[in-house]
């Protein structure tokens, strides 16, 4: 058994220590946020944070995660609840897929954690490790901008 | 008294003629000829030469036009910025005659008449022929000119001044031209030619002293640059298996070798500029680093045989004893694979990566730390970077089990060490 | 943990007996698409019915076969099409509102399933709405005056003034019946009409409006919303190994130890078709990788040189098509041109890679898929299991954007051929980021020759046009389209390739030049023999061709001393093709001779899809480092036509995205293999586009046409984007590349020194 903190709760998983986490939070969780894209840490797909940090999941050990936190999509809002990242991505209809999304707008939480008001530039050297096929980047980018509009509009997250 | 007079007087004088021996005159500023003065098929020339000098390495910033300067090229003395060598009049090197040009290659001094550091390493442009310098010169006076404003290479006193390297230059600097060895062929002659002068391989795979300068006597042996390590590419390689004139142009011209591993680091840089320069100059090239590397003693091969052979056997099964091995096969053995697991897409066994078999961990720490990326747009190696995924303790586990299980050597004992530093880098 | 699967065993007919009340919902078999052929990419078009029904009610005509109302009032809408990010669901669902006259939220639309919904084929080609929209838009009117004539009935009533509104037949004094009452009771069977009284444009209070999509809150919000969401309970992870190499034979392969790996549950060996079962996921790969270790292949050279892939298959047999050959007079030529362009093979290269579910149980096979057509999978899966096909049932879950053909269909059969080895079990097959790569069926190369003669006036006098390449549909049905029934030890043959006929086209789609040219002869030379194996890929040949055309167009207005959209509008008839043009070169600020900054161009492109779809006009301007060869994209704007705009956010959506993918195309991306192996591996080895390549801007504008038939929009931006890059391109540098992918070293070498 391995303990895992996700999202702010202690679960004990029955994953063998080296089962990278993307696998565990999927199958033993039952979480959908961190999608498998690549399984080689090149397409953002699987990104939550470790520490607050954004790493690809599908190259993390469960082993190594030993108590460190990890955010998901599930820890950012939900469908009832949903963060002003998803908030933003949602009113600019910023999917086209979505498959990507998820993983973007994650990564784009560890940026705005980090600078509230990030200028567009800084928006896309973020997310540089994170790919969309669908083309969908123009609007991911505005998302981000608007989400630092919207988390600034409301109390502090706590994530 | 008379005698401390006199001393000082003698001093004065020496120094009196030390300055009017190591003074340079400025020359004379001359407007860029057009473009249109010049021979095509020099400026191909030029390109195909700066390309194989990468010139382009450290005169770019980061994200910057090229050639325009500001990259920082950190020395043990301290940092030293490449300059813009585009023909801008003002910022760039647009008012370099053909001979001001000739003269900062081969003596290193600029147009102004001050000594360069030798992080230029003019030291190898010596042995460039004149024509090949002038076509060089004819292709970077043809570039478009950029105004961009130089970063000001300030080094601490005394090396701040500018007129000691003279001296540094008496003592290290050779300015011997190439003679060709009639012992070897064409393509040897034009590798050593290369090698030694325009692709200066020495100003990073060769130690340095004190003073900076290459060590002569220990060519190859491996240095330090920028935070990397160059392994060395005589016969104290770390490879494993040894290097093959064809495998050392396959990685100069694709940034990987299947038995050796991936360009990573400033060489990384290297291989790019290698990939656009005509074929046979990268195989003359690699015939003369082969000729470097020697042929592998009975010893090496030995290894090298061994180190293949296991490379499908090296690894231990994941255990609670040896706590890397399930960071390995969570994170590397989907790329790397093991024993028992051939993964879909292969990276390097690294039974056979120099990196793991280097004598330091520094490659290893800062390949795992920072990964491996190219250009956008731009194929070739990729590793990610575990930096906020491992910690120190973390990747010192790793290191012994990939060390012990695939070199079959010793751990190195500065792994978080160096770990840490790398993070505050970042 | 568990969730709910889309009901295997709930059939129609059981459906409808439980549902209660029902509409227009009898004479069900010949709906149920068991009895219907399937109208295809690949097939020629039916014979027309004396009375052409439009859209997709020509193939499936019953009423039932679209909607059911149930007796509690529900509406349930079907669709034989697919969400693929495209937004089709929501796009449907605002049609069939505003048609019956209910809020957007009341309608429940099921797509895609062999035992729902009715057959439409493949979701390709941009024909959702076409196809689906329009059957779904006279189906649900129709519908509407039926509620409206049984209430008029029960009331005694005229019709005339009676409407429907939110859930009910309403009389003018007030009276209301709600839509379950109305249907209960009631056996109707009912064939569509050929006319319907379709709602007038000026009163649609949905269609038009930029609806929210309903499927992206749930996929930002992590709900279960793709293929690779589903966990059935029981269910069993399944990977596949491929071989190294197309054409690499299995010597040996020794499974016992894989065998006994922690939680492996079977491993097939059939041919060169293996696979592993495990309990878990990470212990599926591991058991994945150990079989690979355990194999030996031979490998043999199969493919072509990179370098020389156009002259391969200019040297292959082919048969040629003359898609046209007008003969019209000809004035004095005063300037001819002559030019050849290429692209290479380029992937759909999913996110997401392939995935696919299975469970065979009692004789039955259900398999859930992403890929693009439920019906013909469940005859290409059917026949490599030897099934009937009505114990095989296929029903669509979205994956990631698939952008065509892509290896869905392949895992789907590779799900199917592994489940009915583990009878009773859900199996879950994930394809491998570097299987995607190497083994999806590409968009095929293709050569492009173009020769005109421009008259004294400026205009193109003659155009002769040329395009070679193989088919650009391999697409199921048939076992031998999946590479599951190409690798087992009993192998299907590969079906012979198909041409898709105009106005369609394959690799000709788009080969007609919407300019007016007097002279015009083209030929598609089809190259039955692949080298590669290739489909459909967004766009299929219209990418390239509008590529071509409009590089050329370029290359002509420069002849011919004229403004490249001055010479566009010059040959322009198509009051509609005008407006994009001129909309997208009035919106970008286009001048004639305009003072650009240093390195920067401007490029123009413009297509009207298949000439049967949507027009759509792109311009570019990009800065080119003349040292390095790489681009800066700085403003992209289009203009597009799309007919009826249902959904105007969708179509900027669309437009834009394919504006970026465009882009990616174009910059990057070609299919590196040599003579053994396919190179192309992973993104390191197939680099896309990347944000920081990105475009400052994007804009996209829509012009409306109320009233007008819905054209297809999802791959009106490919080809004009390609081409206004490269007029771009050349705009900055002077140097014209007619190969793509335009990239970095090609552009450097063009420059020169
Ligand atoms: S799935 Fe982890 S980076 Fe692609
Ligand atoms: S929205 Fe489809 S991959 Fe990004």
């Amino acid at each position: 058994m391995v303990k895992l903190n996700i999202n702010g709760q202690i679960h004990d998983v029955a994953s063998e220590p080296d089962t990278p986490l993307l696998y565990a939070l999927r199958e033993d969780l039952a979480l959908n946020g961190a999608k498998y894209g690549c399984g080689v840490g090149q397409c953002g797909a699987c990104t939550v944070l470790l520490d607050g940090k954004p790493v690809f999941s599908c190259l993390v050990p469960i082993s190594v995660v030993d108590g460190r936190a990890v955010t998901t999509l599930e820890g950012l809002g939900s469908a009832d609840k949903p963060s002003p990242v998803q908030r933003a991505f949602i009113e600019l209809q910023a999917a086209q897929c979505g498959y990507c999304i998820p993983g973007m707008m994650v990564r784009a939480e560890a940026l705005l954690q980090r600078l509230p008001s990030p200028t567009t530039a800084e928006i896309r050297a973020h997310l540089q490790p994170n790919l969309c096929r669908c083309g969908t980047h123009m609007r991911i980018v505005a998302a981000v901008q608007r989400a630092a509009e919207l988390s600034k509009s409301t109390a502090p997250q706590k994530i | 008294m008379r005698l401390t007079v006199r001393l000082i007087a003698l001093l004065v004088i020496i120094a009196a003629a030390y300055v009017v021996w190591a003074w340079r005159s400025p020359m004379q500023g001359v407007a860029a000829p057009a473009k249109s003065t010049f021979d095509v098929a020099q400026l191909r020339h030029g390109s195909e030469l700066a390309a194989i000098g990468n010139c382009v390495q450290c005169h770019t910033a980061p994200q910057g036009k090229p050639y325009a300067g500001g990259r920082a090229v950190p020395t043990p003395f301290g940092i030293v910025w490449g300059p813009n060598i585009t023909p801008d009049p003002d910022t760039g090197i647009g008012l370099y005659s053909k001979q001001a040009f000739l003269r900062a290659m081969r003596d290193g001094v600029d147009r102004q008449g001050r000594h360069l550091y030798p992080a230029f390493p003019y030291d190898h442009m010596v042995k460039a022929s004149a024509n090949d310098i002038e076509a060089v010169w004819a292709f970077m006076i043809t570039r478009e000119p950029v105004r961009q404003i130089n970063q000001t290479t300030r080094l601490a006193f005394p090396l701040d001044q500018r007129i000691l390297l003279a001296g540094w230059k008496a003592m290290f600097f050779n300015r011997q031209a190439f003679t060709p060895d009639p012992g070897h062929d064409a393509a040897w002659n034009r590798g050593a030619y290369l090698v030694e002068g325009l692709a200066h391989c020495g100003a990073c795979h060769t130690p340095r002293n004190i003073f900076g300068a290459e060590t002569k006597s220990a060519a190859y042996a491996g240095g330090q640059v920028e935070g990397w390590t160059a392994p060395a590419l005589n016969s104290s390689s770390p490879a494993a298996v040894p290097w093959t004139t064809a495998r050392i142009e396959t990685y100069l011209r694709l940034g990987r070798d299947d038995l050796h591993g991936a360009a990573a680091g400033p060489m990384n840089e290297v291989t790019h500029a290698l990939a656009g320069v005509v074929a046979a100059d990268v195989a003359a090239i690699a015939t003369y680093v082969a000729d470097i590397a020697g042929n592998a003693t009975p010893e090496r091969a030995a290894v090298a045989a061994k180190a293949v052979a296991s490379s499908r056997s090296g690894a231990a099964p994941v255990s609670a004893s040896d706590p890397g091995s399930a960071v390995y096969a969570g994170a590397c053995a989907q790329c790397h694979g093991d024993a028992a697991r051939a993964p879909t897409n292969p990276a390097v066994n690294l039974a056979l990566s120099s990196a793991v078999r280097a004598a330091d961990e520094t490659n290893f720490v800062n390949v795992v730390h920072g990964g491996i990326r190219q250009p956008d747009g731009l194929g070739g190696p990729y590793m990610p970077g575990f930096a906020d995924i491992l910690t120190p303790a973390q990747v010192r586990d790793l290191a012994s089990h990939v060390r012990n299980t695939y070199a079959g050597k010793p751990d190195w004992t500065g792994v978080a060490d160096a770990w840490r530093r790398q993070s505050a880098i970042k | 943990m568990s969730q709910k699967l889309p009901d295997a065993n709930l059939t129609r007919r059981a459906l409808l007996t439980t549902g209660g009340a029902l509409v227009v919902s009898f004479s069900l078999l010949p709906s149920l698409g068991l009895a219907q052929a399937p109208p295809a990419d690949t097939v020629s078009p039916q014979p027309s019915p004396p009375q052409p029904l439009p859209g997709s009610l020509k193939t499936s005509p019953m009423l039932d076969a679209w909607l059911r109302i149930g007796a509690d009032g529900s509406v349930t809408l079907f669709t034989g099409k697919s969400e693929l990010g495209q937004g089709i669901r929501t796009a449907l669902t605002q049609i069939a509102a505003e048609q019956l006259g209910l809020a957007f939220a009341a309608v429940k639309l099921i797509t895609s399933d062999t035992q729902q919904t009715p057959n439409e084929g493949y979701t390709s080609g941009s024909q959702s709405m076409s196809d689906s929209g329009t059957a779904i838009m006279h189906a649900t009117a129709q519908a509407r005056e039926i509620l409206i004539n049984l209430a008029a009935e029960k009331w005694g009533t005229a019709a005339d003034g009676l409407q429907a509104k939110d859930g009910s037949v309403a009389a003018p004094d007030g009276r209301k019946l709600g839509f379950g009452e109305l249907v209960a009771g009631q056996t109707l069977s009912v064939r569509a009409g050929s006319t319907s009284k379709l709602k007038m444009p000026q009163t649609f209070a949905i269609v038009g409006k930029s609806v929210p999509r309903v499927d992206i809150p749930g996929k930002l919000t992590a709900a279960p919303s793709f293929i690779q969401d589903m966990r059935p309970a029981g269910m069993l992870h399944a990977r596949v190994v491929r071989p190294p190499s197309p054409a690499a034979k299995l010597l040996r392969i020794a499974t016992s130890a894989v065998e006994t790996l922690p939680g492996v549950k079977k491993v097939i060996v059939d041919g060169r078709f293996l696979a592993v079962v495990a309990d878990r996921e990470f212990r599926a790969i591991k058991a994945m990788e150990a079989l690979a270790a355990a194999a030996e292949w031979s490998e043999s050279p199969s493919l072509p040189k990179q370098s020389e892939i156009f002259d391969v298959l200019k040297s292959l047999p082919n048969k040629v098509y003359t898609i046209r050959d007008d003969k019209g007079p000809a004035g004095a030529v005063t300037k001819s041109l002559e030019a050849a362009y290429s692209r290479p093979y380029q992937m759909h290269a999913s996110i997401g890679p392939s995935c696919a579910l299975a469970q065979f149980s009692d004789g039955q096979m259900t398999v859930w898929s992403h890929a693009q057509g439920m019906f013909p999978l469940r005859q290409a899966i059917a026949e490599l299991l030897t099934l009937p096909e009505d114990k095989v049932r296929c029903i669509h879950v979205e994956g990631s954007g698939c952008y065509g053909h892509n290896g869905a269909d392949d895992a789907a059969a590779d799900a199917a051929l592994i489940a009915i080895g583990v009878p009773g079990v859900p199996i879950r097959l994930q394809w491998m980021r570097e299987q995607e790569h190497a083994w999806e069926p590409y968009g095929p190369a293709m050569a492009m020759r173009v020769k005109a003669d421009l008259d004294g006036d400026g205009r193109i006098a003659t155009w002769d046009y040329s395009v070679w390449t193989n088919t650009h549909s391999t697409r199921p049905g048939g076992a031998g389209s999946t590479l599951a029934g190409q690798l087992k030890a009993q192998a299907f043959a590969i079906p012979a390739p198909q041409i898709i006929p105009q106005p369609a086209g394959g690799g000709d789609r788009n080969i007609i030049p919407l300019y007016k040219i007097p002279n015009v002869h083209l030929d598609h030379n089809f190259i039955p023999e692949m080298p590669l194996r290739v489909s459909a890929l967004r766009g299929l040949g219209a990418y390239a061709n509008v590529f071509a055309i409009e590089s050329f167009m370029d290359e002509l207005a420069v002849a011919a001393n004229a403004d490249p959209v001055a010479f566009r509008l010059k040959h322009l008839e198509d009051p509609r093709a005008r407006d994009v043009v001129s909309l997208a070169a009035e919106k970008f600020g286009w001048q004639a001779a305009a003072k650009l900054g240093p390195g920067r161009g401007h490029g123009f492109g413009f297509a009207k899809y298949k000439n049967i779809a949507a027009y759509c006009a792109v311009a570019i301007e990009l800065e080119v480092e003349r040292e390095t060869g790489h681009i800066r994209l700085l403003r992209a704007v289009a203009a597009s036509d799309s007919g009826q705009a249902v959904n105007p956010d969708g179509i900027r959506n669309q437009i834009g995205g394919g504006i970026v993918q465009s882009a990616s195309w174009t910059l990057h991306e070609a299919v590196a293999f040599d003579t053994t192996r396919i190179l192309s591996r992973d993104w390191s080895s197939y680099p896309i586009l990347h944000f920081a390549e990105l475009f400052e801007t994007v804009d996209v504008h829509v012009i409306d046409r109320p009233g007008m038939p819905f054209l297809g929009t999802g791959e009106a931006s490919q080809g004009p984007t390609g081409a206004a890059i490269a007029n771009a391109i050349c705009s900055a540098t002077g140097v014209r590349i007619r190969d793509l992918p335009l990239n970095a070293a090609r552009i450097k070498q063009a420059i020169g020194v």
